[in-house]
């Protein structure tokens, strides 16, 4: 275990408060954490409490301006803004600023490693600080950190079923015998989807989420975006289909395929009792290896205390 | 099971290999077939490299030899199975060269279909001419449908989903796949495949 860090957290959504929220156990003080509207900058640690009963009571975080979090006194800064594509702003800019600082960047936000891999490794080989991102794939789940183990080279390919909102979707579908419509409501009703679910249900995080494990594997050979993503959602998936699929032992789920060669995102027939079949909102991921053979990692792929916990476990790998 | 559908397809072959062996179409011009030979050798040194021996003096291509030696045949003999590709002709001058050696041929012939791929289709299936579709598949020599089933919930004209079994030669599997991807996307059809290399 490294020492006790001081994080500036941007971001105060799910992943950036419960961040915020569990620094402390983990050893570490919260020297700034800021929204897109205000901050709490503290250099002696904020008053995580306060902070935290201010945005639920009144959205806002703090008295300070969102922008000075960005010069306080951290040793990382966590990057839990929300994801954006093409040029990954702001969240971008936060990082390029904090490498330039010579300080460490740990990302929930898949925007910068998804879209601008080269630039962010650019930018880090320029720097004191390290560049880490176990949170922006499969939430409390370690993978890159197991790829980076296993060494990139050793592993030929990662696949698997990446988003719990259109996995949730297709396995209450396969069980109920409910179409899309009515299980997407129930998905809503229940939190697990959002109001605006395309992000989800049309493949794009579970896409990014490939991408970036694409970007891992390749080691820099090759750089991958979104754009060169072969990607289809679960929209055209009636329940007709999973019923013929259910009569032949098998199912249908949304796998996502990641190999140097590229990113392959799409509704795949399953056998029912395959260890890729995961049900309600769990996430797996399969790494095809060279000599360690195939290892299947499964648990939760979303939620703010889980995703916090790989952002923690990212701080704690820093020196 | 459709069985009739698959019937038709074996009746169809055999009228075309009966066609052939009359001679009609030169040897020389044919496509090579994978053929499965089933062979018992006794248990000596250089009973296999023997038997193989006519194999490649006949102009057979050796795809693969399965040599099952912890499994020995009542007579006390080891069983090997052997895939080779072949044109009609010169499979059955193997067959022949193989049986002047005193190899022990159990059984010889065109290899059937090796694999499954199991598919769905969804979209406007029906209206789309479903027969053309599957004959489509069928009419590929490298493929046949063993199985078809047709959900239709909303009435043909409607969206509705299909699954198909396909029977491909050895090797072919990813070929059926395209074929399959080919006519889906002329006829605006969602294809749900199973992850290659049976990954599951």
């Amino acid at each position: 275990m490294s020492d006790g860090k001081r994080l500036a957290v941007l971001g105060a959504g799910a992943v950036g408060s419960s961040v915020v929220d569990l620094a402390a156990e983990y050893g570490h003080s919260v020297v700034a954490f800021a929204d897109s509207s205000s901050a709490s900058i503290d250099a002696d640690g904020i008053d995580v409490a306060a902070a935290l009963e201010r945005k639920q009571a009144d959205g806002v975080v703090g008295d300070d301006d969102p922008g000075a979090a960005l010069d306080a006194e951290y040793d990382v800064l966590v990057e839990a803004t929300p994801t954006t594509l093409g040029d990954a702003e702001p969240g971008f800019s936060h990082l390029e600023t904090a490498l330039e600082r010579d300080r460490h960047v740990v990302l929930a936000n898949k925007g910068p490693v998804a879209e601008r891999y080269g630039d962010v490794r650019a930018l880090e080989r320029e720097s004191e600080g390290e560049v880490r991102f176990e949170a922006t794939v499969g939430g409390a789940i370690p993978i890159v950190s197991t790829v980076e183990d296993l060494s990139p080279s050793h592993v030929t390919a990662a696949r698997g079923v990446l988003n719990g909102t259109a996995n949730f979707i297709l396995s209450r579908m396969a069980a109920e015998g409910i179409d899309y419509e009515h299980v997407l409501a129930e998905a809503q009703d229940l939190g697990v989807a959002e109001a605006d679910p395309t992000f989800d249900v049309e493949g794009t995080d579970a896409a990014l989420k490939c991408v970036i494990l694409a970007n891992v594997l390749s080691e820099g050979e090759r750089e991958f975006t979104l754009s060169g993503a072969d990607v289809e959602g679960i929209t055209n998936v009636p329940g007709s289909a999973l019923e013929l699929a259910a009569e032949d032992g098998r199912t249908i789920r949304l796998v996502g395929e990641a190999t140097r060669e590229g990113i392959r995102v799409g509704p795949r027939l399953v056998p029912e009792n395959a260890a890729l079949a995961v049900t309600g909102t769990q996430n797996i991921v399969q790494l095809e290896t060279t000599n360690a053979g195939q290892l299947n990692l499964s648990g939760r792929g979303a939620g703010g205390p889980e995703t916090a916990s790989a952002v923690l476990g990212d701080v704690g790998r820093l020196d | 099971m459709t069985s009739a559908l698959e019937s038709d397809s074996e009746a169809d072959g055999d009228a075309e290999r009966t066609g052939r062996s009359r001679g009609e179409i030169d040897d020389a011009e044919r496509d090579p077939q994978p053929h499965t030979i089933r062979l018992e050798l006794a248990d000596e040194p250089g009973q296999l490299l023997a038997a193989l021996e006519p194999i490649s003096e006949n102009g057979g291509n050796l795809l693969s030899i399965f040599h099952e030696r912890g499994n020995v045949t009542p007579r006390g003999r080891i069983p090997v199975e052997v895939d080779v590709e072949a044109t009609p002709n010169r499979f059955d001058a193997i067959v022949e060269a193989l049986r002047e050696e005193g190899v022990n041929v159990v059984q010889a012939g065109a290899e059937h279909y090796a694999e499954e791929v199991v598919v769905l289709l969804v979209g406007h299936l029906v209206d789309t001419d479903l027969s053309d579709t599957l004959r489509r598949v069928e009419q590929n020599p490298a493929t046949s449908i063993a199985d078809f089933s047709l959900n239709a919930p909303e009435g043909r004209s409607d969206t509705s989903s299909a699954r198909l079994r396909i029977a491909t030669r050895a090797g072919e599997t990813a070929a059926a796949l395209e074929l399959v991807h080919e006519i889906a996307e002329e006829k605006d059809i969602h294809v749900v495949e199973p992850l290659a290399g049976g990954a599951v």
